[in-house]
Parts: C-alpha cells; sequence; structure tokens
C-alpha cells in the first residue's frame, strides 16, 4: 500500500509542471483572448454559477451571430477561483499570458478579488473591468489607469436609493425628518457606504443608523427585532448571499413592509427573493440592468446559443438577474474591444490597447438600440479622469414572479460622490507613491 | 544502499548534535538549496515563482509555526489565521504610519506583535487542554477578525477595509520582480526554518514536547509549565505572524480581514496534519500538498477543458482533493514526513531489503 501511495506521489511531482505549459496558440491574429475568473464554487456559488454561464452564453452568440467581434472570434478559458484572493491571483497570473496577445481584460465579479491585483495590472498593462463592484475610488482614472468600475460603483448606486426613496416621497426636500435604517453585511463591503450615507443625510436632513448583520446572516431575529423598535420609515438592505433572504422574512414578521425595504444589486436577484416567498413581494431594489428576455439580445442569445444546444447552463436561467448581470458584463466587455478596434484595427488586441478601448467607450442610446440591448444598459460614457462612465440606476420590484421595472433611470448624487472620490484616491496614490497623470491631452 | 551511514564516524560531540549527522543528507540539503536559490529563479516563469511557489513558502512559514505549537507542544490551535492577520496589520501599521522603517523591520515587528498577542490568547493553555483549548483560541479567530473589521483605525480608515501594502524598498532596491520576491521569501522561510529546526532540537524543544507528551510528567521534572507552554504560543505566533506580514506584503500585496478567516486557520491546521505533526519538514510537504494540489488538478483537467464543462471542473477538484486526503491520511496517519522517512528506511537496504 505504501509503495503504491509512493508511486503516486512521485508520478504528481513530476507531472506537475507539465500541464502548466502545455498550452500553446497559433499567432495569425484572427483570434481574440478572453480570459475567464469564475466561481462556480464556494460560498457564493449560487450567484457565480448563472453570472458566468450569461458571460459565456453571450461571447458564444457573438461567435455564432456575427462571427466573433469585428470578425475577429472569441476565445476564452475559464478558471476557478472560488471566491479566494489567492486563487484568483493564482488564475491571473495563468491567463495573463495565453493567447496570441496575451490576456485582454479581466472581469474578477469580486471585491476582495478586485484589491488583489490592483498592483500588478500597470507592470502586466492589462486592465480590469469591475463592473458595479470593486474598488469605489478606482473610478478616479488619474490614479487608477488599469482599473474601470463601470456603470455605477457602491457609492453611486447607494446615493441612487436615497434618490429612489425621494421620489416616493415625492421631491428630495421630503426627505427631511425620515428615518433610514441601514440593515448591512458586517464586513468590509457592507460597511464601505456608510461615510457616503452620512454625507446625504447631512445635505438632505434624513436620519440614518447602521444595523450590522454578522456573516452569514442565517439568523437575524435581533436585528430586526431593533429595526423595529427604532421604527423607520425605510430601510436599505445591504445584503449577501444567504442574508438576504432570511432579512426579508424576518422584515415580513416583525411587521416592516416589503414595499419599504431597498436593496443593493447583490440583494437583487431571484435566488434571494424567491426563498423569502410571499415576505419578498413588493420589494424593491437599484440595479445597473433591466431583467427578463424581452430584448433583442437576449432573444438572440436565446436562437443562437441555447436552441442551437450550445447553452452553457440551464435555459431557465436566461433572465434572471445574475444571468443577465453576467450578459451587461460580457457585452461591455466586447464593446470596449470593439472601440478598441476601431482604432487599432480589427485584429486580436492586447491589454494596453483593450484598456484604451474602454477608456475611450462611447455608448450612446443609439448604439445601444442597435445592439438589440435598448433599455436593457443605460448610457456609458467613459474618460481618462471618469472611470465610473456616468452610468445610471434602475430600480425594479418584485412581484412574487419577476421583477419588474419600478423606476427611471435615475441619476446618483455624481457631485457629492466625486468629491469623496478624488479624496480617497489621492489617499491611495499618497500611501503608494503614485503620481497621478493628468487627463488633459 | 543510499543511506547506508557505513564508515560515517562522530568524532567529535559538534558532529554528533549536527542537524544532518548522515552525509547523504547534508548532500541532498545543499542540492535542495542549490535549486531552490539558483535553479528555480534562474529558470521557473513568473506565474510559478508568483503564485505558486511564493504562497507554498508563505504558508509553509505559517505551518512550521502551528507546528511548533501543536505538533510539538500539543496545544491544539485553531487561531493561526488570526495571528497571521496581527502580522499582517502590525507590519502594514507600522509603515503607513512610520514610513522611514525598513519593511525588514517591520517584519520583525510583525511577529513580535503577534507573539504578544498568542500569549494573551494562550493564557487559557495554562488551565485548559486538548479540544477545549482550541475552543479557546477560536475566540482569538473571532475577536481578532471582527476587531480588524471593526476598528477603523487598523485599516487606516479605509473606506472598504482593505488594505494595501506600501512598496517594498531595501537599499534604493525595490522588490518588484518575481525573482526578488521570492527570493526575499526564500531566504526569510529558510532562515526561520533553520531556526525552528534548532530550537526543537535544544533544551526548549525538548521541553515543548516533554509536555506534549505528558504535562504532569513534565511538570514533575522540573520543567515549568506556564514558562514553556507560553513560550511555545509566544514563537508560534511569531513564526505566523511573518508568515501574515510576507502574505500581504510580498504575495498579495493587499489584504483584507477576511483574508484570515477561520477557515485558513483549518486550511493551516491540514497542512500541519497531512505534512506530519512534530516535523518541520512536514509543514513544508504539507503547505507543498496542499497548495499545489488544487492548482495541479485544475491545470490538468483544463487538458480535458473541452470535453468537461467549466462547472464539472471545477467540483471534480473538491472531490479529487477531498479524496486524496482521505486516502493519504489512511494510509499513513503520521503524515507525508512519516512516509519520507519510511522511503529513506527503504533506501538504507536497497536493493538487498532482506
Amino acid at each position: 500500500m505504501h509503495k503504491c501511495l509512493l508511486v503516486a506521489l512521485a508520478a504528481l511531482v513530476l507531472a506537475g509542471p507539465v500541464p502548466a505549459v502545455a498550452q500553446d496558440q497559433s499567432g495569425d491574429g484572427a483570434e481574440q483572448f478572453i480570459p475567464i475568473t469564475s466561481y462556480r464554487t464556494g460560498p457564493y456559488a449560487v450567484g457565480g454559477i448563472p453570472f458566468m454561464d450569461g458571460f459565456v452564453d453571450y461571447l458564444k452568440m457573438i461567435n455564432a451571430r456575427d462571427g466573433g467581434i469585428e470578425g475577429v472570434r472569441i476565445v476564452w478559458e475559464e478558471c476557478e477561483t472560488a471566491y479566494k484572493p489567492d486563487r484568483f491571483v493564482e488564475c491571473y497570473e495563468r491567463l495573463k499570458n495565453r493567447g496570441e496577445r496575451g490576456a485582454s481584460v479581466f472581469n474578477p465579479l469580486g471585491t476582495p478579488l478586485t484589491y488583489a491585483v490592483i498592483d500588478r495590472l500597470p507592470a502586466d498593462k492589462i486592465p480590469l473591468i469591475t463592473l458595479g463592484y470593486g474598488r469605489t475610488d478606482a473610478s478616479d482614472g488619474r490614479v487608477f489607469p488599469y482599473v474601470f468600475p463601470l456603470m455605477v460603483n457602491y457609492w453611486s448606486q447607494n446615493t441612487a436609493k436615497i434618490r429612489y426613496i425621494a421620489s416616493l416621497e415625492g421631491g428630495l426636500e421630503n426627505l427631511d425628518g425620515l428615518k433610514i435604517a441601514n440593515v448591512h453585511h458586517d464586513s468590509a463591503y457592507g460597511k464601505e457606504t456608510a461615510p457616503v450615507l452620512a454625507k446625504q443625510a447631512e445635505r438632505y436632513g434624513f436620519e440614518v443608523r447602521h444595523f450590522p448583520v454578522v456573516h452569514p446572516g442565517i439568523d437575524q431575529k435581533a436585528v430586526w427585532l431593533n429595526v423595529r423598535r427604532y421604527r423607520p420609515d425605510y430601510v436599505i438592505l445591504r445584503g449577501w448571499g444567504v442574508m438576504n433572504q432570511t432579512a426579508l422574512k424576518e422584515a415580513a414578521r416583525v411587521g416592516v413592509p416589503a414595499d419599504k425595504i431597498v436593496g443593493v444589486w447583490w440583494s437583487c436577484a431571484e435566488q434571494d427573493t424567491v426563498p423569502a416567498g410571499d415576505a419578498a413581494v413588493g420589494y424593491t431594489c437599484s440595479t445597473f440592468h433591466n431583467n427578463g428576455t424581452d430584448f433583442q439580445l437576449m432573444q438572440d442569445i436565446i436562437t443562437h446559443v441555447h436552441d442551437a444546444g450550445d447553452g452553457t447552463g440551464p435555459r431557465e436561467a436566461v433572465g434572471t438577474g445574475f444571468y443577465n448581470r453576467g450578459v451587461i458584463n460580457a457585452f461591455v466587455t466586447v464593446e470596449a474591444i470593439r472601440t478598441a478596434m476601431g482604432e487599432f484595427g480589427a485584429r486580436a488586441l492586447g491589454g494596453e490597447e483593450v484598456r484604451w478601448g474602454i477608456e475611450n467607450m462611447e455608448l450612446t442610446d443609439a448604439d445601444i438600440a442597435a445592439a438589440g440591448a435598448a433599455n436593457l444598459v443605460p448610457p456609458i460614457s467613459v474618460s481618462c479622469a471618469d472611470h465610473e462612465g456616468g452610468g445610471k440606476v434602475l430600480f425594479v420590484r418584485w412581484t412574487g414572479e419577476s421583477f419588474e421595472t419600478a423606476s427611471d433611470w435615475l441619476e446618483p448624487d455624481r457631485d457629492l460622490v466625486r468629491g469623496m472620490i478624488e479624496e480617497s484616491a489621492a489617499q491611495y496614490a499618497a500611501e503608494k507613491g503614485i503620481t497621478p497623470r493628468t487627463c488633459e491631452s | 544502499m543510499f543511506y547506508r551511514e557505513t564508515g560515517q564516524y562522530k568524532t567529535t560531540y559538534a558532529a554528533d548534535r549536527a542537524i544532518f549527522p548522515i552525509r547523504q543528507d547534508r548532500i541532498g540539503i545543499a542540492i535542495l538549496l542549490v535549486v531552490a536559490f539558483v535553479v528555480i529563479p534562474l529558470f521557473a516563469n513568473e506565474y510559478w515563482l508568483r503564485s505558486v511557489l511564493t504562497p507554498v513558502l508563505v504558508f509553509s512559514l505559517a505551518a512550521i509555526g502551528l507546528n511548533i505549537l501543536t505538533g510539538y507542544t500539543g496545544q491544539l490551535s485553531l487561531g493561526t489565521a488570526a495571528f497571521m492577520a496581527v502580522g499582517a496589520f502590525a507590519a502594514y501599521n507600522l509603515e503607513v504610519r512610520v514610513p522611514e522603517v525598513p519593511f525588514l523591520v517591520s517584519f520583525v515587528v510583525a511577529g513580535l506583535a503577534a507573539a504578544g498577542v498568542g500569549i494573551l490568547f494562550g493564557l487559557p493553555s495554562l488551565r485548559i487542554k486538548g479540544f477545549y483549548l482550541a475552543v479557546a483560541t477560536l475566540a482569538a479567530q473571532f475577536f481578532i477578525e471582527w476587531l480588524f473589521t471593526h476598528v477603523g483605525w487598523f485599516t487606516n480608515y479605509s473606506t472598504s477595509g482593505v488594505i494595501t501594502a506600501p512598496p517594498m524598498t531595501l537599499l534604493g532596491y525595490s522588490f518588484e520582480s518575481a525573482e526578488s520576491r521570492y527570493l526575499l521569501t526564500l531566504c526569510i522561510v529558510a532562515g526561520m526554518a533553520i531556526m525552528a529546526k534548532n530550537m526543537v532540537r535544544s533544551e526548549l524543544g525538548r521541553a515543548w514536547m516533554a509536555v506534549r507528551d505528558m504535562d504532569v510528567a513534565a511538570e514533575a521534572i522540573g520543567i515549568n509549565l506556564m514558562a514553556t507552554k507560553l513560550t511555545a504560543f509566544a514563537v508560534s505566533s511569531f513564526y505566523c505572524g511573518v508568515a501574515g506580514a510576507l502574505w500581504a506584503y510580498v504575495y498579495l500585496g493587499t489584504v483584507e480581514p477576511q483574508a484570515f478567516d477561520v477557515l485558513r486557520s483549518f486550511e493551516i491546521l491540514f497542512m500541519v496534519i497531512i505534512g506530519g505533526l512534530g516535523s518541520i519538514l512536514g509543514s513544508f510537504l504539507g503547505a507543498a500538498f496542499i497548495v499545489l494540489l488544487p492548482i495541479f488538478i485544475a491545470n490538468a483537467s483544463g487538458l480535458f477543458g473541452s470535453a468537461l464543462s467549466a462547472e464539472t471542473i471545477a467540483h471534480l477538484e473538491f472531490v479529487i482533493f477531498g479524496g486524496l486526503i482521505i486516502l493519504f491520511l489512511v494510509v499513513e496517519p503520521l503524515g507525508l514526513a512519516r512516509l519520507w522517512q519510511i522511503v529513506k528506511e527503504k533506501l538504507r537496504l536497497w536493493p538487498f531489503p532482506y
């Protein structure tokens, strides 16, 4: 028995280095490589699986419908991170030199994962798209040339929630005197919006109190009793994973109506509302995209990918929150590469070229409609200084069966957020000894 | 035949006390060091240096730390990751607040801070043992994670709660390249491993082992239980603290409190158990096993990429990894270090085993 074990171990040691070098790609400029880092295992796989299915399905659709981006076929390789920063770094290092021009752009899908590679990006000349998550102050493109928290960062999104509440109350002036409870996941992610809420409370005159929920948030009875005692006019839910459904159930139990709860986009999927049952009906949450399949782009995915028997995941997932988010992520990535191809020609592009593409990406309503995504995503306009792209926030309401649109595309408090971003980015630049680039040329 | 020590006479006490009394071992270690210090930096690519070998070394150091406490002194601890966190955050805060301090000094301070916290949370070990002590150290794990998440001072009031390590420069040289970072880690880990090896062969180490084997008997032969247990906690935490600082500075360049959660503690405990309790070599083997195997499985299954869905590969990794751990523990409960010892014994007689 020992002998078998030793032989197996020796074989493992000898075979170890082989696979890492076994991959090689042809170099005729005809294939655009996009690295994919996913988490299909681990604590957040519930969201990670439909998200990645959406991402991959969109790339498959572009290959099947258009023969690639501007005729350049997309190839990709998936690497499992299990939502661990160290595994993500391993994936990043493994994939960054794959493809004929190296990795074009990474979508880490996780804030801790984003932080783990930010330092490496300038040296490797690879951009990072963090759609709706990640390092908020990276919206300042002068300090973070390679990081793009596109659409809306956490702070912008949170200010939009206050604006949504104001729209329900009949105007920003009516916020004065309201009591808002911020029920948040007790982690760095959950606490991140506290400063911006404080600033807004000062500006609009409402009162805010924070209610942390210990990870993973399976037992929240005590928290919601305290929320009830506070008697808030509105509740902001900044949850994650299993915490969301528990929060909705507990809220119903103590008598906080679901239509007074406004969630963040991590709390805004069928995986959060369906398990809560009737308690979730009327619950509203913020997203940066629309749900459902009533869009030309989603129909194309069904026709070209799922009908062709090539769907990555189950067909029922198409149109759900996480799936659409994956599609939107891939959509933005592909459009950025398309922008870059307009400048550098229709061939495989490297990281630096794609970075240029993201930074100069301008998607107007007409462009988005032409891509079959009208009303699915808001217009984006990225610039050297503004890496957020001026996205807007949409609010959707759970009807018990699906999410329906509950608002127009709302503007965040951009002036307030931008000031805080520049302050925070300047602190980072000072800590790291970075000289911010100027954005005038 | 490979390990035959015939003809190797120990004529001095120094020769008798050597770390590696057999000539073959000395040659083997010399070759290993040459490979690690010269051959690997020359030939390994950035991927291997940066994302495979560096974390293996960092985890080895943490595993040595836990091995001192659990393997040599017999005090079961589930707070390893917390002590790593203390080291990482201590180094960060020192660097941010006193930028003049060279980073190597801050690594030492990281170790000392972790040692202090380790002593504090080691105090219950004077009264409780075994699984109860494990539960007490679990308190350290949760308390420290909570502290770093909730007290803004520790993260320099960063909004996201994630700290970013300042650049590492020493005498004008910036440790940026993968090779320099690997060699830096290797120097620190190799140096501290030799220190640990010597410590466990000294009076202190023998006192630790006496306490592990039977603390009442140890006390009866004049070993001060309190001092012995607390030095074990201090030394162990020092190693973990330095490992944490290396993790934050050299490997990831960033760290958040959740990176040092209880799962990380378990991971290091598994390294120690699989590598071999009470063995410095085992710490290295265990760390290599736990870190490399998932990467290897992921890489190997990538070869069949088109045949299997990404989801299947991801889950397959868990199945194979779990299965192999069980297999190894069933076949050799004493760990990989014991397996190596068996190989040595076999090679001594080979090719005439009977």
